[in-house]
This record gives C-alpha cells, sequence and structure tokens, in this order.
C-alpha cells in the first residue's frame, strides 16, 4: 500500500467515533442500531397444492426458472433454424430448403432469438430471479399478475410455434414483418403465419407488460431498509432501465402489429398502399407501408436496449466480483445506464436509411446514433479499469465476461460503420450487418447470459456446474463464434448479399465466399454442439453436481445472504436483511476478509478503510 | 423516515461510498415514492396505455394526410356516450368521497350507479357500431372507419378492465371482514383510472371531431 493511497482512504468506523455530531445522529452510540422496518411485511401466498406449487406457482424465484427455460427451449429450436440455413448456405447443391422454407426459418429465427429468447430471459428469467433477492424483497410486488404474465408468454409462444402446423406454415417475412410483402401473396404464410405471428407479438407484450410493472414497482418500492437506489447492483440497474424501455417501446410493437392484423383479416388500410399483385388490383388504398417502419422500429431499437442493458449489468457484477475489485466509477455506470436509455429512443430510423428518407432526416440520426457511443464506451473502459489491478479470477463466469468485452467492442465498432448513412447504404443488404448484428447483440449478450449463468447456478440449485464441461463450452463458443462472425464482415465487403437462399453462380461473386460458406458452417455446427454439452452439463450438474458452499464466489450482495441456499419461498426467513454499504467492498484494505457483504453492519468492519473520494 | 423523499434524478447524484451518505442511506426504508405499490402500478399502467394511445394518435395524423381519407360522421349517440362517461367518473368521485367518509350506503348507492353507467356506456357504443355498419362504414371501406372501430374497441377494452376492478370492489362491499383503508384506497385507484378512460376518450374523440 503506497503512502498517498493510503492517504487517499479513510476509514469510515474510525471517522465515525471520532465525530461527536454525526455520533449523536445515532441512538445510544450503537454504530449499528438502525430503527426498525415500520412498512408491513408483504402478504405472501403460500401454495396448498402440487399445481399451485409447481406449476402456476407465484414464487418470483419459481417464475424466473419457469421463463428461463421455456425462452431457452424456444431458443433452442431457434438455433437448429440456424443450423438448416447454415446447410442450405454451404451446400446448396444438396436442395435441403426450398426458398420459401429459407424465409420462414429466418424469419422465425430471428423473431424467436429477439424477443422470446433474449427479452423473456434476461427480464422475465433473470429479472424475476433477481430483483427480490437482490432488493431484499420477499417476493415481487404483484406475484398474481407475475404469474398471468408467465402464461401469457408461454401462450404467445404456443401460438408462435402453432404458426408450423399450419397450411402455408409460419410467415417468411423476415423478423422485420414489413408490409405490404408481409401479407401479399408470394410471402410464405402470408394469410395464416403472419396473423399468428401478429397475435403472439400481441400476447408477449401483453404478457410483458404484467410482468414489467411487477419489475418496476417491486424495484422502486419494495426494497429493504437501507438499500437506497444507489446501493443497488448494477444488475438490477440493467434490469430496471431495460424494463422502462420495454415498457415504452414495446407499445409501438403492439400498434404495429393490431393495425397490420386488422389490415390483414378485415382488409383495412392501415400500411397498405394501392397496389397489383400477380396481376390483380388490391382492394387497398393508400396505405404507409413506412408508418410501419417507424413503428416498429421504435420499438425495435430500444429493445437492442431491452437486452443489452441486462447483460451491461450483470457483466458488470460479474467483473467487480470475480475480479475482487470494487466496480470502477459506479456512478458514470448508472448514469451511463440510464442515458443510453433515454438516447436509444432517438436513434430507431439509422435502421431505415434506405426506406427512401429525407438525407437530412438521417443525418439527424446518424448524429444522435454517434452520440450514444460516448456513454457505451464510458461503460467498456470502466470495465477495463474494474480489471485493472485486480485480483482477477479466470473462473468461468470471468471468462465469459472477458468475452464479452471484446465482442462487444467489436461488434460496436461495426456499428460505427453501419451509422453513418455514406457507409450504411452499400453496406446495408450485405452480410456485414449480419455480422454487425449477431456480433453486437447476439453473442455479446449470450457470453453474458452464459457467464450468468455460471455464476449463479449454484444459487439456484446448489450445484457448481462441472468446470470442465463448461471450459470446453466456452473455448469452442467464444472461438466459434468469431470463426463463424468474422468471414461474415469480409464477405459483406466484397459484396456478398444477405436474405438470398442460393448464391448463384454471379461473375461478381467472389469465388472465395463459397469456400468461407463451407466453413463458416462448420464452424456454427461445432459451436451448436458445445450448446448442447453445455446443456448436458446443466442436467448433469443440477441432479448431481459438486455442491456448492454458501456464497461460492464471496459476493457482497443479498442474493447470496439468504438464510437457506438455495432462498426458500419468502427469501430471507424470518426478518428481511438490513443493508449498510453497496455490493462493491471488495478487498478493502484493513478488513480481514477481501469483501465485505451488504449486511455487515460496521461495527464488524471498524479498521477496514473504506474508499472516500 | 421524516426526510424528505428524494426524486429519482436527484438520487442518482449520491454517493454511496461516502461516510455521510452513508448514514442517511442506512436510515432509508427502500422506497422510492410514498405512495403505495398499488398506486405506482396504476400510474405505470396508465403510462403504458398514453404511449398506446399517443402512438394511434401519430398514426392516424400521418395516415389522415393521404389521398383517399374520408372523414367519417360522427353519430348523436356517441355525444349522449360522452354524457354518460362525465357521469361516470362524476359518480366515481362521490363515492371516493362517501368512501373517505366512511358513509357505506352512498358508497354501495354510488358504486351501483357507476357500473350501471360503464356498462350503458359500453352498449351505447356498441349501438353506434351497429348503426354505422348499418350506413356501410365498415372498417374496410375507409381508413377513417377502421381507426374509429379500432379506438372505441381499445378504449371499451381499458374499460372492461376497469369494470373487473370494479367488480372486485363492490363485491368486496358486501364481504363480512374488510379493512376499510385498504377499500378507500382502492375505490380512489379504480376513481383515477375512470378519470384517465375519461381523459382518454376525450382526447380520441376530439381528433376524430376536428379531423
Amino acid at each position: 500500500m503506497h503512502e498517498d493511497e493510503n492517504n487517499k482512504l479513510h476509514s469510515k468506523s474510525q471517522t465515525l467515533s471520532s465525530d461527536t455530531t454525526l455520533e449523536s445522529a445515532i441512538t445510544g452510540g450503537d454504530i449499528d442500531y438502525l430503527p426498525p422496518q415500520e412498512l408491513p411485511d408483504q402478504d405472501l401466498y403460500h401454495s396448498h397444492s402440487w399445481w399451485t406449487t409447481y406449476v402456476f406457482s407465484q414464487d418470483a424465484k419459481y417464475i424466473g426458472v419457469q421463463y428461463a427455460l421455456t425462452a431457452v427451449g424456444t431458443g433452442l429450436i431457434g438455433l437448429v433454424l440456424s443450423w438448416l440455413m447454415r446447410l442450405q448456405l454451404a451446400f446448396p447443391g444438396l436442395g435441403l430448403l426450398e426458398p420459401s422454407a429459407y424465409y420462414q426459418f429466418v424469419t422465425m429465427h430471428g423473431m424467436i432469438m429477439v424477443v422470446y429468447l433474449l427479452t423473456a430471459l434476461f427480464l422475465g428469467g433473470f429479472g424475476n430471479y433477481l430483483i427480490p433477492l437482490m432488493c431484499g424483497s420477499r417476493d415481487m410486488a404483484f406475484p398474481y399478475v407475475n404469474m398471468l404474465s408467465y402464461w401469457s408468454f408461454v401462450l404467445a409462444v404456443v401460438v408462435l410455434l402453432a404458426s408450423f402446423f399450419i397450411p402455408g406454415g409460419p410467415t417468411g417475412a423476415g423478423w422485420t414483418l414489413y408490409p405490404p410483402q408481409a401479407i401479399t401473396a408470394g410471402t410464405p404464410g402470408y394469410n395464416g403465419g403472419i396473423v399468428l405471428m401478429l397475435i403472439s407479438l400481441i400476447l408477449f407484450v401483453i404478457g410483458f407488460t404484467m410482468g414489467g410493472l411487477n419489475y418496476i414497482v417491486t424495484i422502486l418500492q419494495y426494497r429493504t431498509r437501507g438499500m437506497t437506489l444507489m446501493r443497488m447492483p448494477l444488475t438490477i440497474w440493467g434490469i430496471f432501465t431495460a424494463t422502462v424501455l420495454a415498457m415504452f417501446a414495446f407499445p409501438a410493437l403492439l400498434v404495429g402489429c393490431l393495425m397490420m392484423t386488422l389490415d390483414s383479416l378485415l382488409g383495412t388500410s392501415f400500411f397498405m398502399p394501392a397496389m397489383v399483385s400477380m396481376g390483380e388490383t388490391l382492394d387497398y388504398d393508400g396505405g404507409s407501408p413506412i408508418l410501419f417502419q417507424h413503428l416498429f422500429w421504435f420499438f425495435g431499437h430500444p429493445e437492442v436496449y431491452i437486452v443489452a442493458l441486462p447483460a451491461f449489468g450483470i457483466v458488470s457484477d460479474l467483473l467487480s466480483i470475480h475480479a475482487r475489485k470494487t466496480i470502477f466509477g459506479y456512478r458514470m455506470m448508472v448514469w451511463a445506464i440510464v442515458g443510453i436509455g433515454a438516447l436509444s429512443f432517438f436513434v430507431w430510423a439509422h435502421h431505415m436509411y434506405v426506406s427512401g428518407m429525407n438525407p437530412w432526416f438521417g443525418f439527424f440520426f446518424a448524429t444522435t446514433t454517434l452520440i450514444i457511443a460516448v456513454p457505451t464506451a464510458i461503460k467498456v473502459y470502466n470495465w477495463v479499469l474494474t480489471l485493472w489491478k485486480g485480483n482477477i479470477q479466470l473462473t468461468l463466469p470471468m471468462l465469459f465476461s472477458l468475452a464479452f468485452i471484446v465482442t462487444f467492442l467489436n461488434g460496436g465498432l461495426t456499428g460505427l460503420f453501419l451509422g453513418n448513412v455514406t457507409v450504411d447504404v452499400p453496406l446495408s443488404d450485405t452480410y456485414f450487418v449480419v455480422a454487425h448484428f449477431h456480433m453486437v447483440m447476439g453473442i455479446a449478450p449470450i457470453l453474458v447470459i452464459f457467464g450468468a449463468i455460471y455464476h449463479w447456478f449454484p444459487l439456484i440449485t446448489g450445484n457448481y456446474l462441472h468446470e470442465g464441461m463448461g471450459k470446453f463450452h466456452f473455448w469452442i463458443t467464444f472461438i466459434g463464434s468469431y470463426a463463424i462472425y468474422f468471414p461474415m464482415h469480409y464477405q459483406g465487403f466484397v459484396g456478398v448479399p444477405r436474405r438470398y437462399f442460393e448464391i448463384y453462380d454471379s461473375p461478381y461473386i467472389e469465388t472465395s465466399t463459397i469456400g468461407l460458406n463451407i466453413f463458416i458452417t462448420i464452424a456454427a455446427l461445432v459451436v451448436g454442439f458445445a450448446q448442447l454439452v453445455f446443456l448436458y452439463n446443466i442436467i448433469l450438474s443440477a441432479r448431481a453436481g459438486k455442491p456448492s458452499p454458501k456464497n461460492p464466489w464471496k459476493a457482497n450482495s443479498l442474493e447470496w445472504l439468504t438464510p437457506n441456499m438455495p432462498p426458500e419461498h419468502g427469501n430471507f426467513g424470518k426478518e428481511l436483511p438490513k443493508v449498510y454499504r453497496w455490493a462493491y467492498d471488495f478487498s478493502v484494505p484493513g478488513a480481514k476478509e477481501d469483501y465485505i457483504p451488504q449486511t455487515t453492519p460496521p461495527s464488524a468492519v471498524v479498521n477496514a478503510k473504506v474508499e472516500q473520494s | 423516515m421524516t426526510e424528505e423523499r428524494k426524486t429519482f434524478f436527484k438520487s442518482i447524484f449520491e454517493k454511496p461510498w461516502e461516510q455521510a451518505q452513508s448514514l442517511k442511506d442506512n436510515d432509508h426504508d427502500g422506497k422510492l415514492l410514498s405512495i403505495s405499490g398499488s398506486r405506482l402500478g396504476l400510474k405505470t399502467i396508465m403510462a403504458v396505455s398514453s404511449v398506446i394511445f399517443s402512438l394511434f394518435v401519430v398514426a392516424y395524423s400521418d395516415r389522415m394526410m393521404a389521398h383517399d381519407w374520408i372523414k367519417m360522421p360522427e353519430p348523436w349517440l356517441l355525444w349522449i356516450n360522452t354524457a354518460i362517461l362525465i357521469l361516470n367518473s362524476f359518480y366515481f368521485h362521490k363515492a371516493k368521497i362517501a368512501a373517505d367518509k366512511i358513509d357505506y350506503s352512498q358508497v354501495k348507492k354510488n358504486l351501483f350507479i357507476v357500473g350501471f353507467l360503464g356498462y350503458s356506456f359500453l352498449i351505447g357504443q356498441l349501438i353506434v357500431w351497429y348503426q354505422l355498419m348499418k350506413l356501410d362504414y365498415f372498417a374496410g371501406s375507409n381508413v377513417a372507419n377502421a381507426f374509429f372501430y379500432m379506438f372505441t374497441a381499445l378504449h371499451g377494452l381499458h374499460l372492461l378492465g376497469g369494470l373487473f376492478f370494479w367488480g372486485k370492489t363492490t363485491s368486496s362491499l358486501f364481504k363480512e371482514n374488510y379493512k376499510i383503508l385498504k377499500l378507500q384506497h382502492r375505490i380512489e385507484l379504480c376513481a383515477i383510472y375512470w378519470h384517465f378512460l375519461l381523459a382518454v376518450w376525450f382526447v380520441l374523440f376530439g381528433l376524430m371531431l376536428f379531423t
């Protein structure tokens, strides 16, 4: 410890006893004293039957696991669809997929991954499991509504998957569902699949609103004593801000879906212009397809941050815990999360540069898009600075977090290319875009999800995940996803168009892309195999994994401090915890151990020097 | 906790690691606002609904510009329905005042009037639909009609949701052991929601009237 650093550090407890004015603020000189909680305890629903315990559970932890399993199950379908598409692209000679099937798989893969996997897993899964535990609450504010939220989600998934089994199959309109083609003959599933897709999305939005209501109210009003907003772990900040975004962004999707459903079923012309289809003049007139694009992307861009912000929050906690170091710039991190959230509502039209918009309009949105890079860069710097001089433990959560930083940076930088109108116009219909958004909102958040699962698995099941299989999973996933997406950047630069089910022998397509397509497909299959190993690991470790002690990672936040692990119904036993500090007191000089849990009272760490700035 | 509550944006400037802040924070009761969870929940729902209706208004204004827009007539019955909705809010307010005074018979009476008016409004809206369809104003024939049907349907669905909670509140009045504080709170929240729906109706009706 250097002398100057010593000077900067200040013993909280020592000043406490020397400062009489402060001491008088505390009754009886007992520095741990807190007045009793005046809030009445939440009314908890106690289940009485098998059905209400295991199926229609109202316990947020249980609902969280239900959400996560449903989302992952749906995500696996999306994964299989991606394999089939990759096989088709690499070996078009096999004639594996019809063109229409290819479009249907592209559409379903996109929608499943973005909405039904990532959104549901981050907010429904991690949100439900972690919010009450990390805030020190017994359960969500409205457990019954929370249960309804999950079952609406299940219904939405069922309706979505039902479209595979109707005549015409699921919609092949692309995940953006642009009218007029989405509901016009010639597009796969134009009369059945699209309607089920729209209904499914409407159900999802309704279900999510019920869940989001719970997350917001619980985080704002049901924290335990001492848990101020600025003592909350960044995970909760990420989930909270993402939920607020979702509550304002999903209505745009709802409005767009409702209007397109009416266009499809009742023949209204909200989005449908006058048009001739297959030689026939349709009954539509005057509708505005661009209006749908605006509505869709007013949802669609915040959606990127609905997925990214929880990932930002979770990765901050993982880095801090596994590097045994205080998160660098906590306040700046919170501001960046809130700032990114606010800015995300002003950039949506950068997805529409090629829609024929006024160039000045594009200029405005290019500017706002580049501005959002500032708070995002602050976060990346802060993550790196958190690692600097940290006591880095190369555990699996840490490996995945490190991989996230690199991958997010990578995907973010290509975002700077695409955010500029002049660069975007030639690149927008190429594989460069595919590479960009898979890196930034596919791989990066998924890496955080994996890290988070390795981190919180002991809390949920009481067992560690198997380390060896985990390492295998990590290295294959990390290197493999670069093997998949790096070549796609190159393919984009040489002009390989996206959305094509087969690249014919075109003179302007480089022959190298054919070999690359085969390489990418093999990499995708290998990465997919690693995910199966991961699933096997989860099942095996949940049943017969290495038992974990309480608080295995020596973390500070409340979810690890429950009387039982895994936590039971009501989370915290008889009394709710009292919080005396933030979640980032790691490696505090003078403290006995390298972490001070949030519930540790000042008297227990008298010699600890807590940093002041 | 006696200390004044900070707003969200003020509290994110706190420095949780500083000692003076830490002492204040230890005493914090974990709530941002001094309102009940249900009230915050209602506010959140109203915020989300407002966003939905605002986006519809934006879509309406954008779509209006197209050449094929044919303005729809407003049947006189809509004015009566509007009057019913205003009365509805008025009686809900009376019920709230009666609940604050713990005057049960008045609460019951007013709540019944509220329910009656609420359902009358919905039936009235359905009659408007029926009349318009008899005059061949179908949703498919012009987009202005489609907006009308969609707005009234969504507003009606919101009111139905409100009537569900009205039913829960009213039926709890007839139970043996209800808590008066809880009941007052419920009636107040329902009343707020009713006023909100009236405001939404003014906006939607005004929009269709003046454009």
